[in-house]
């Protein structure tokens, strides 16, 4: 893969619907990476680390994402217990936002194509 | 001081602590050590006539070496972790680039913010809500880059044996720690 920062997402329009019907394979072959990249999520993963605050941390994801104090508990918890948790997912360009919000928060965010 | 206290509520609460003039000192002098640190980080990053030009700013594409900064300024990807893309690094290098004068000029806003509301001598703090959310982000800045040079551990004691060279430094923490998690507690929804 190549890496187009900004890219995807930002152009818009036709460029983020891959859904018109595309009939010969070798059309497909010419697409732009960045055009791939549209169907394929990203997510946004949260890794434990020994500094920040369970209360903290249950705050940040109320804060940035609007989750409810249940949601972001449980996320908060499985961060905690599990090490790691995916706490939004969508496109490239919105899950990059995301990891700068949480970087800027503090915590330790990195972003990641959805398996 | 006590905990904090939250006075009214929606935009009107305000968020209310006294702090003693030492502590008041302690505050102002860990939260411009990480300033200084972050705009350290800034002056050595490469500056050059295109970005003056476009006004898109540019950082530097690897993490930096000081263990503390490298946490107070992630990578946004990890190539080691599972779903890690083949050329993580690449990816990791150009988000830094493009993220990190942004990610520091967030951290220092927040920073200002701080300072500009906690009085130099100690005595009445009064936050707005924008205010104490400033406070929160600092302060754990403060935490991590302190946590990150005593090297805590989830199972940290509540102190260390006198002769640990940071057995001074411990009890700093965990009053930031308590200071923190104090200012949640009221603004948590």
């Amino acid at each position: 893969m190549r890496v187009h920062v900004g890219q995807v997402g930002r152009r818009g329009g036709p460029v983020a619907r891959l859904s018109a019907p595309v009939e010969p394979a070798t059309t497909v072959e010419e697409l732009p990476d960045e055009l791939v990249d549209v169907d394929t999520p990203w997510q946004t993963v949260v890794w434990n680390d020994p500094v920040n605050l369970m209360s903290y941390v249950t705050w940040v994801f109320q804060k940035l994402f609007g989750y409810n104090k249940d949601k972001a508990t449980a996320l908060m918890m499985d961060v905690h217990h599990k090490g790691r948790a995916t706490v939004s997912s969508g496109s490239r360009e919105k899950v990059e936002g995301d990891v700068a919000k949480l970087h800027a928060a503090g915590l330790w965010a990195t972003m990641q194509r959805s398996s | 001081m006590r905990a904090w206290k939250r006075h009214g509520r929606g935009e009107r609460a305000r968020y209310v602590a006294v702090l003693d003039p030492p502590e008041a000192s302690v505050l102002r002098g860990l939260v411009g050590q990480v300033d200084d640190m972050l705009s350290g980080r800034s002056d050595a990053s490469p500056s050059d006539e295109l970005s003056a030009l476009t006004g898109i700013r540019t950082g530097p594409s690897t993490a930096p070496d000081d263990p503390v900064l490298a946490r107070l300024l992630p990578d946004f990807h990890r190539a080691d972790a599972e779903g890690g893309e083949p050329d993580g690094a690449a990816l990791a290098a150009a988000l830094r680039s493009v993220r990190e004068p942004e990610l520091i000029e967030a951290k220092r806003d927040a920073i200002a913010m701080m300072l500009s509301s906690l009085p130099a001598g100690g005595g009445r703090v009064e936050l707005t809500g924008p205010q104490a959310e400033a406070w929160l982000t600092a302060l754990n800045d403060v935490r991590l880059a302190l946590g990150t040079a005593l090297e805590v551990s989830e199972d940290m004691p509540e102190q260390l044996p006198s002769d640990d060279p940071c057995a001074d430094h411990l009890p700093v923490y965990h009053w930031l720690t308590w200071l923190q998690d104090s200012l949640v507690t009221v603004l948590l929804p």
